[in-house]
């Protein structure tokens, strides 16, 4: 649990010398775990029941469709 | 009133009775899932078309608060947790010390968020009338970094909103525990408050990279 504490600083100290544009990934890929940590064991969602997993899984579904489907809906788009 | 923890007329167990308590406030979290997931589509799409300015707007905002704040957040759940633990165990001292020390390290949270909005006040970084972002720069990169600062304080206010909501949550989970009321069978509010704080937690770990680490180097 305390880990996630160091996460935060693996986060902000290493991102000062990663040059590539991708940093952006390493950094939510890390937030994607801590989050991840956070719901599995913080809020027991490793010890709930298969119907409240559902649900968190859904949402977690229901964020990626929004994301990508309006982002490939703006960046398709020829005019601008 | 759950107040002995009693075994409702519609359910046939109380482990039925708590694990749809449990479920009613995952849903909810659901719902602010949709509410928050808005603005992290608008934040999304402005940045991937405007990433330079965003990236020269993230500069200027403060990173050692920022990286304290999800520092002490991060703590606040972990007092969180450890609460809702202690009502398990039957331990109702430790609940009320944890749960004060939830709340004391997300007003801690809260008084670095105040001083970080204030000084986006003094720098002219908050957008409207005052807004001046590089004077010497174009219109378009003056409002495009509007845009970033819009999104910054929508973002964050929200948020901070939802702490302050947590925050009375918290008080009044304090007083209830202060009063013996937590055991090992019933400690449902604890619990679900807990969902909710760690929820917040969950927005601000997604927050701070996005809004402080766009472009350091």
């Amino acid at each position: 649990m305390l880990g996630t504490i160091l996460t935060v600083y693996a986060a902000t100290v290493d991102l000062n010398q990663y040059f590539s544009g991708l940093n952006i990934i390493v950094a939510l890929f890390i937030a994607t775990c801590k989050a991840s940590l956070v719901v599995l064991f913080f809020m027991h969602g490793k010890y709930s029941p298969k119907r409240t997993q559902l649900v968190i899984v859904c949402s977690v579904f229901w964020l990626a469709i929004m994301l990508f489907m309006t982002m490939s809906d703006y960046l398709s788009r020829p005019w601008s | 009133m759950h107040r002995t923890g009693e075994l409702y007329g519609q359910f046939q167990t109380m482990e039925q009775q708590r694990e749809t308590a449990s479920l009613g406030m995952w849903v909810f979290l659901v719902t602010e899932v949709l509410f928050f997931g808005g603005m992290f589509m608008t934040y999304t799409l402005n940045r991937s078309t405007y990433p330079d300015v965003f990236g020269e707007a993230s500069r200027s905002i403060d990173l050692t608060l920022g990286a304290i704040n999800t520092v002490v957040l991060i703590g606040s759940s972990l007092t969180m947790a450890m609460s809702v633990w202690a009502s398990q165990v039957g331990k109702k001292q430790l609940v009320t010390i944890f749960l004060i020390a939830t709340l004391i390290l997300g007003s801690v949270f809260l008084g670095i968020k105040g001083v970080e909005y204030h000084q986006k006040f003094v720098e002219h970084h908050i957008p409207g009338l005052g807004f001046s972002f590089e004077p010497g720069a174009s219109i378009a990169t003056n409002a495009h970094a509007q845009l970033f600062f819009s999104l910054y304080f929508a973002m964050t206010g929200l948020h901070a909103l939802h702490m302050i909501i947590g925050a009375g949550l918290l008080l009044w989970l304090i007083k209830q525990s202060m009063r013996g009321r937590f055991t090992p069978e019933y400690n449902t509010p604890v619990e679900l408050v807990g969902l909710y704080w760690h929820f917040v937690d969950i927005v601000w770990i997604f927050l701070f990279p996005l809004l402080y680490l766009i472009d350091r180097h």
